[in-house]
């Protein structure tokens, strides 16, 4: 409990998982904005094909040559662009940061089981991260086969590829380094009384996260390393007989076989969807039991129902795959698991939609987001319905109509979750709100225009526009109706969601400063992190007096002894406020 | 539910093949569930932001919702999506990988992809296709078609031209040289990934004919920097036009090596670094 530390334990090479998770949100939201900003010049070229753009010049003469973005450099933008919003801003933003930091209070820990492991868990992200962005200074730029980096288009790739794997070795080694620790952590740290079934939803998500990181990532660091000897070594793990390429034969190729990076890949990025969503889902469910002021509907039905996800998401991979040649067996067990691995999503969206009924609505800024999160949520997954029943797919597949889809599910799904628990936990990290109004334009702003860029998709995609074309799909006498009917529409709505991001980043810097200073449970909420002190000290012990728990995490709707609520560590019996309402569709009197 | 399948193909390409229409409906069909669903919990999401809104009803209820209704709808959701696999999708499927039988008289076709073109071999009359080999590929003999095969002699190569018979069924089997590719004629509701090393039958009948229109035959999967330029053209003629084209190709004897002059060199790029990786 020392509080003499140097600076740089303090607050560089911190154990504190407090601190390590706001190193964690800090660094994951810039390389957000930079993943966003890479986005914004990739809509500029595909609502304005070929124009010259100023601001593309940032990109440098052999990339943009006078503001003209050349398509070997839209494809940079597209690879890094999704890998970085991926595993350097939505992963480390829902793990690193809200994981690292609410676990451990939410649970009534002092901190995590392996403080130092945590350390070194951020500073493999870091470097990760870094060599990622470094990939733009190499010889032919970034990395530029997708984020996927399909072989043998990865491997015959410029330079920015072994960057990329590189990078990626790094942060799944992090993600190993957090995910055992998570489990540990939850598994031995609960506070006397924190039994399973009083675990906050959140706790329970990460969980089930940590789980897939640590089971999922691992076929594909070795799928990592494979691909670099194919690259530097001359094996050919994935590269077959008889490649030419440009008119050569290849001399290294040989035996090898590129559907096996697409398995190995695949194994692990499906349960990193639900790595997305997981964490999402139970920000939501904090915001949503916090701000309904009664307890979550279902807790138990979406506990189980995560846990079933998590399993599931292990044998649905192949549904990426339908169109490399399936035969109906195959095909048949993939879509069987795909539809069956639907029905835990919607047990815990129908949850988190009944949890509103009877409810006493708080619409505040943490609340608009989590709410939105729901039906914006409820889109992506209902246009996964199309894509993953086969038959259905083959004309769907590789269009924008999956751009869509899973752009719903992370961007006003996942993003919106995570700014929700940015607004939500803002004040016990710095004990200060964050600006309201500003919070509410963010809002409303931001839900605008996303469904501005990402709505359009669906249409594109049905009409045919495939994804990764740098021009949108014009030159295709299909596509070009839809593109051009469309592309300026979406390109616009990203720059005005740019636009109501600045509100945000405003009132993110100003808050810490000059933002209303609040007490430690400014949202009169349950769960242990509010008994910790406001801005808990950067030492191990979060609690001034170790927690006790005595109840589940969302006794709201009681008469407590400050309010309608009553906290998991408070010894005290209550009976409920109100009667429950009548379950007909009824206006009350 | 013809009213969602007719809406669709407003915004979809024309659907000119003979399995096109079975795709279409089961896509209809699964819209016609998206959309109830999500009017469904949009209808109550909303009625509930304005009935239980704070202002409204200060005080929330413990108990909530005592009806388990929800759980008839999951489980109504779920009945649904094993009726659209069962009885549509997995069905669907088998018929799109079931070959048609040499009764039908199919047209069998090799498409080889590249960056960033689509090389097709056709058999010729003898409709045996000759070895190709990738030690004899060249800027004029893009297949690597070899000369001292006999079966070769009438092969016929077109490049980013395909040309099939309206009502005849066609078998394509694709693969790629270097990168993947995806063969797509969004037309004929056909995808298939061209992977190098693997050789995927596919099959249409094409059932409609141009009439005038541009038919693209689109490239699916990221190839490199040409990927959005990797376009070929779909032509379904009718017999007598088809037969024409055919002769129109066929190489002349003595000159075994077919040799499509728009062929293009595949350009040098850093994209395209010279073949050897090692070291």
């Amino acid at each position: 409990m020392s509080q003499r530390q140097s600076w740089v334990r303090r607050y560089v090479f911190s154990v504190d998982h407090k601190w390590i998770g706001v190193q964690y949100g800090v660094t994951a939201l810039l390389f957000l904005l930079f993943g966003f900003s890479l986005m914004i010049l990739m809509r500029l070229q595909l609502g304005w094909p070929g124009k010259a753009f100023g601001v593309m010049k940032v990109l440098g003469e052999a990339r943009a040559p006078g503001g003209i973005l050349l398509p070997e450099a839209y494809n940079q933008l597209g690879a890094m662009h999704g890998t970085i919003m991926v595993f350097l801003a939505i992963v480390p933003l829902a793990v690193g940061a809200f994981g690292n930091y609410l676990v451990p209070l939410q649970i009534g820990a002092p901190d995590m089981a392996f403080p130092k492991l945590n350390m070194a868990s951020y500073w493999c992200f870091l470097p990760g991260g870094l060599i990622m962005l470094a990939s733009f200074a190499a010889p032919g730029g970034a990395a530029n086969s997708g984020w996927t980096s399909y072989p043998p288009l990865s491997i015959i790739a410029t330079e920015g590829q072994t960057f990329w794997l590189v990078g990626m070795i790094f942060l799944i080694t992090s993600s190993l380094l957090g995910s055992v620790n998570f489990i540990v952590t939850i598994l031995q740290l609960r506070a006397p009384g924190m039994t399973f079934g009083r675990l906050p939803f959140f706790v329970h998500a990460q969980l089930v996260t940590s789980f897939l990181l640590l089971l999922a990532f691992p076929p594909l660091e070795a799928a990592g390393v494979m691909q670099l000897m194919d690259r530097v070594a001359g094996t050919s793990f994935f590269l077959p007989s008889g490649l030419v390429i440009s008119g050569q034969v290849l001399g290294n190729a040989g035996g090898g076989n590129p559907l096996l990076w697409q398995h190995l890949f695949w194994f692990l990025a499906h349960p990193e969807v639900y790595v997305l969503i997981l964490p999402a889902m139970g920000i939501v469910a904090e915001v949503i039991a916090n701000n309904t002021r009664r307890p979550l509907w279902g807790y138990r039905s979406m506990v189980g129902a995560s846990v079933f996800l998590g399993f599931m998401s292990f044998v649905v991979w192949a549904h990426h795959m339908f169109m490399t040649g399936m035969g109906t067996v195959i095909s048949a067990f993939f879509q069987t698991t795909t539809m069956i691995i639907s029905i835990p999503s919607v047990i815990i969206l129908t949850a988190l939609f009944i949890s509103l009924w009877g409810s006493s609505i708080r619409f505040t800024t943490p609340m608009l987001f989590a709410l939105a999160f729901l039906p914006m949520f409820g889109i992506g997954g209902l246009t996964g319905l199309p894509l993953g029943l086969a038959a259905a797919d083959i004309h769907l597949h590789d269009t924008y109509y999956v751009i869509g889809h899973f752009h719903y599910v992370v961007a006003p799904g996942t993003i919106f979750a995570m700014f929700a628990g940015i607004y939500y936990w803002f004040p016990k990290v710095t004990g200060r709100k964050l600006n309201d109004t500003l919070g509410k334009i963010h809002f409303w702003g931001s839900l605008l225009c996303i469904n501005g860029i990402f709505f359009p998709m669906f249409y594109q995609g049905l009409a045919g526009v495939s994804r990764r074309l740098w021009d949108g799909g014009m030159q295709y006498a299909h596509a070009k109706g839809a593109a051009a009917a469309t592309n300026p529409f979406m390109s616009m709505s990203a720059v005005g969601l740019l636009i109501f991001q600045l509100p945000f980043i405003y009132n993110f810097f100003a808050s810490i400063k000059w933002g209303k200073l609040v007490g430690s449970n400014p949202w009169d909420a349950t769960t242990l992190e509010w008994a910790a002190a406001t801005s808990p000290p950067l030492a191990h012990g979060n609690f001034e007096v170790a927690p006790v728990v005595y109840r589940g995490p969302y006794e709201y709707g009681v008469r407590g002894p400050s309010g309608d609520f009553l906290s998991q560590n408070v010894e005290d019996d209550a009976a409920p406020l109100a009667p429950p309402p009548s379950d007909a569709m009824a206006v009350t009197a | 539910m013809n009213w969602m399948t007719e809406f669709l193909a407003k915004m979809m390409p024309m659907d000119a093949s003979a399995h096109g229409p079975t795709l279409d409906r089961l896509n209809a069909y699964v819209h016609v569930l998206m959309l109830i669903l999500f009017v469904f919990w949009g209808g109550y999401f909303l009625y509930v932001l304005w009935r239980f809104r704070a202002k409204n009803n200060p005080t929330s209820s413990y108990e909530g919702m005592r009806s388990h209704w929800s759980t008839s709808v999951e489980a109504g959701v779920a009945v649904i999506e094993v009726v659209l696999l069962i009885g549509f999708s997995i069905p669907a499927w088998k018929l799109w990988t079931s070959q048609p039988g040499k009764e039908t008289n199919p047209l069998v076709i090799h498409m080889v992809a590249e960056q960033f073109a689509w090389n097709i071999h056709y058999p010729g009359p003898d409709g045996k296709f000759g070895r190709r080999d990738v030690s004899l590929v060249n800027a004029t003999n893009p297949l690597g078609l070899d000369p001292s095969d006999p079966d070769g002699k009438d092969d016929v190569a077109a490049l980013n031209e395909l040309h099939v018979e309206l009502n005849r069924p066609v078998i394509v089997h694709i693969t790629s040289k270097d990168v993947i590719h995806s063969f797509f004629l969004p037309v004929m509701r056909v995808k298939q990934d061209a992977i190098p090393g693997m050789d995927v039958p596919i099959h249409f009948t094409p059932v409609k004919g141009n009439n005038g229109q541009q038919w693209d035959v689109a490239c699916a999967q990221l190839c490199g920097l040409g990927h959005y330029r990797m376009r070929g053209m779909l032509f379904v003629d009718t017999k007598a036009e088809f037969d024409d084209w055919m002769a129109s190709m066929a190489p002349v004897p003595e000159e075994p090596v077919p040799t499509p002059d728009a062929n293009p060199v595949p350009e040098a790029t850093p994209q395209n670094p010279p073949a050897t990786t090692t070291g």
